[in-house]
């Protein structure tokens, strides 16, 4: 890999060793199958290792995020563009009044679920092998929400009257309309962005806390990091808070989790639109998007593993105990579309059953590529071989969510094109202007992400020891003695 | 049902009845509907996009081959429905329910998020997508009882609230109620066949009261339950 040492970071820092010295040792450890932590990794070893993608920019890292910034950039210039120019630089017309915003909207808001589900489920039910997996699951729900929030801003035909959505006490007495899934949706969105990132936030303490206490004298992120530790010291009552707090947190968080995606889906379900207007869509949606929020998980353990040497930290059985969740899901996900398609098949209610002969149609390419990739993906899932494989993993979940996009975009905007009034019968396909902004919001996510892997520790090095400590012996004084594996122990 | 509230408990509840058989499709009503409610022409490439802002349009629907053909007509306005889609889904009130069962539309509390659009299963919602321009004369000609809409706003037939307002001053000025015919949206104004009707329907004596319980009455996608106020006449003649 293609390295070189932040020079003014760590000049002076006798306890930071260079990325080499740390790199070395890592290449000295061999990973032992099916286990999910190495018990003898030492200590100041550990602390270094977690937290060098933080203290070390490869070059490589500069020219990903340049390349980002860039593709970001566009998709704002466009954005500008059609807030001059008005709506119709997108391809929308009626009766497709919503398009591939609303579908990417629905899209990284279905990503986000699975992060915090992951975690705060592994967390509840005290599966040791979580550790690792916890922070990088954490923040990519955190950063889509980020970017699926952008999309009704973008979508809103008069963006400079957002403010009429909000319950603003006013002189003009007006107040927004909660019968309108569009005003549940803001409220469940915004919630569930808030609690995410405390639930982010809550994690990060101790581990901000110790990056802060590594972080050598004079380096620019010693400032911040002491700020955000909020003065943690790692007491025994501080430690006894953290873990009730993050434990409240978790039941909470996966009682919203289910029922914001649930939310999302009533924006189509309560509806009166054939196709849209179906019971179905609540679990449907949830499940759709745990299935492409557990591909995500597993995309971005393996890019973290690759991009950030993490081989010692995100270990085969990490990827292969989400890939029995992922292949779970991918069966659960496939009932569920069958269980849509079987009632409209079986009822053939004229205009329902016209959307699926328009569909097969107009977009046949499409749900070959989706419904194929779907076999595929449960057919490669179902060997151990591929759930132990990094490469093929990558492969697997980008297809899925590469389907599930399909899946979103088939929802959304063919369905509109050709509804109860035959005589406003029309075909859409995404402007340039919606094709940059959604390549932009791919581009944010990523962006978001590498950023935060600069400023704050990705790895949950607090966890890690923590499960090294439960898991194995510790030494007290000149005697080891062996401790329970279980936290409540205090 | 909110039909039979309008019924009892007001004095006028709007509708306006269509008489197929007697459109030739002419598309007056259509032309007459632009000048009246400031609805801007878009040009030939927008409207190849089907993004006409007329409120008010004629589809055709072709029945047979040629030369064995026959064509019908149905004009198209807003349906003014007494249980509307479009109302419940807009998340700043831009759409409502007003006493006298038409769906009022309040531009400048719209926000653009185009929901109401999609649950119309008429598709009579209107989306200004750019700001339109109007060269130097032309605007001399805009009604100054009606708003000029700008880009990102919502719009569809109103009715002509502002003629229904006219009438009911008038009438209020003159201690009296509305009569029929005194009120006469632009449409119904210019059809050569006398297809539209106008009227309400709460006066029994009115024209359109006793069309609505015509047995050639039909209402559009009726199986939504939206309640229509616009009824259809069809076949029988």
């Amino acid at each position: 890999m293609d390295s070189e040492k932040d020079s003014e970071d760590i000049k002076d820092d006798k306890a930071f060793a260079s990325l080499e010295s740390i790199q070395a040792e890592a290449a000295k450890r061999h990973i032992v199958a099916g286990q999910d932590i190495d018990l003898t990794m030492p200590e100041q070893w550990l602390n270094q290792y977690s937290l060098a993608p933080m203290f070390f920019t490869t070059r490589a890292y500069f020219i990903f995020t340049i390349a980002l910034s860039l593709v970001v950039a566009s998709g704002l210039a466009s954005w500008i563009y059609q807030i001059i120019y008005g709506m119709g630089v997108t391809d929308l017309r009626p009766p497709v009044f919503w398009g591939m915003y609303i579908a990417t909207f629905v899209f990284w808001v279905g990503v986000s679920h699975s992060g915090t589900i992951v975690s705060s489920l592994l967390r509840l039910t005290q599966a040791n092998w979580r550790r690792p997996i916890l922070r990088g699951a954490e923040a990519m729900t955190a950063f889509s929400l980020i970017v699926a929030g952008m999309f009704p801003l973008i979508h809103i035909g008069r963006i400079w009257r957002v403010y009429y959505m909000f319950p603003l006490p006013t002189q003009r007495e007006l107040w927004p309309n909660f019968r309108s899934p569009l005003a549940w949706d803001m409220v469940a969105i915004s919630v569930y962005l808030t609690s995410s990132m405390i639930f982010l936030f809550v994690g990060l303490l101790p581990d901000i806390a110790l990056a802060r206490d590594l972080c050598p004298k004079g380096n620019w992120r010693k400032k911040y990091l002491t700020v955000l530790s909020l003065g943690w010291r790692g007491t025994h009552r501080e430690w006894n808070v953290y873990e009730k707090v993050s434990t409240y947190l978790a039941i909470f968080i996966l009682l919203i989790a289910p029922s914001v995606h649930t939310i999302v889906s009533w924006d189509f379900a309560m509806s009166i639109t054939p196709g849209w207007h179906t019971t179905i869509f609540g679990p449907y949606f949830v499940v759709g998007a745990i299935y492409s929020g557990v591909a995500g998980v597993i995309t971005l353990m393996v890019v973290l593993r690759w991009v950030f040497d993490l081989d010692e930290i995100i270990r085969y059985v990490h990827l292969r105990n989400l890939a029995k969740l992922l292949l779970a899901i991918a069966l659960l996900w496939t009932y569920f579309y069958f269980c849509e398609f079987i009632t409209a098949w079986y009822a053939k209610n004229p205009i329902e059953w016209r959307i699926w002969e328009y569909l097969w149609e107009r977009y046949s390419h499409l749900l070959i590529i989706m419904l194929g990739g779907d076999v595929l993906v449960i057919t490669m899932l179902s060997f151990s071989k591929v759930r132990s494989s990094p490469i093929l993993l990558f492969f697997v979940t980008v297809l899925i969510n590469i389907d599930m996009y399909i899946e979103r975009y088939m929802i959304v905007a063919p369905i509109l094109s050709h509804r109860d009034n035959a005589f406003t019968w029309t075909d859409y396909f995404p402007s340039p202007v919606e094709l940059s902004i959604a390549a932009a919001a791919l581009a944010g996510f990523f962006l978001l992400y590498a950023i935060f892997a600069k400023l704050l520790p990705i790895v949950t090095v607090a966890d890690i020891r923590e499960g090294k400590v439960i898991s194995g012996d510790i030494r007290i004084g000149n005697t080891y003695v062996r401790v329970r594996a279980s936290v409540e122990e205090e | 049902m909110k039909s039979f509230n309008y019924k009892r408990h007001n004095d006028y509840k709007w509708v306006m009845v269509i008489d197929l058989d007697r459109c030739n499709g002419c598309g007056a009503c259509v032309i007459a509907c632009q000048a009246e409610n400031n609805i801007l022409v878009v040009g030939e490439k927008l409207a190849l996009q089907k993004r006409t802002m007329s409120w008010l349009r004629i589809e055709r629907y072709f029945d047979g081959e040629w030369p064995n053909l026959r064509v019908a007509f149905l004009p198209m306005p807003c349906q003014q429905c007494d249980s509307a889609p479009c109302e419940p889904v807009c998340p700043v009130f831009a759409t409502y329910q007003n006493p006298e069962g038409l769906n009022a539309m309040i531009y400048n509390r719209c926000i653009g998020t185009r929901f109401c659009g999609n649950n119309c299963p008429y598709g009579v919602r209107k989306f200004n997508w750019f700001d339109y321009e109007l060269e130097s004369p032309l605007e001399e000609q805009l009604n100054p009882d009606v708003s000029v809409r700008s880009k990102g706003v919502m719009e569809k037939c109103t009715f002509c609230i502002q003629r229904i307002r006219r009438g009911k001053d008038t009438a209020k000025d003159e201690n009296r109620k509305v009569r029929d015919g005194d009120i006469m949206p632009a449409c119904s104004q210019s059809c050569p066949t006398n297809a539209i009707m106008f009227g309400n329907v709460n006066d029994p004596h009115s024209k359109v009261a006793e069309m609505a319980e015509s047995k050639r009455r039909l209402l559009l996608l009726e199986e939504h339950g939206t309640h229509p106020s616009v009824i259809y006449l069809k076949g029988g003649v």
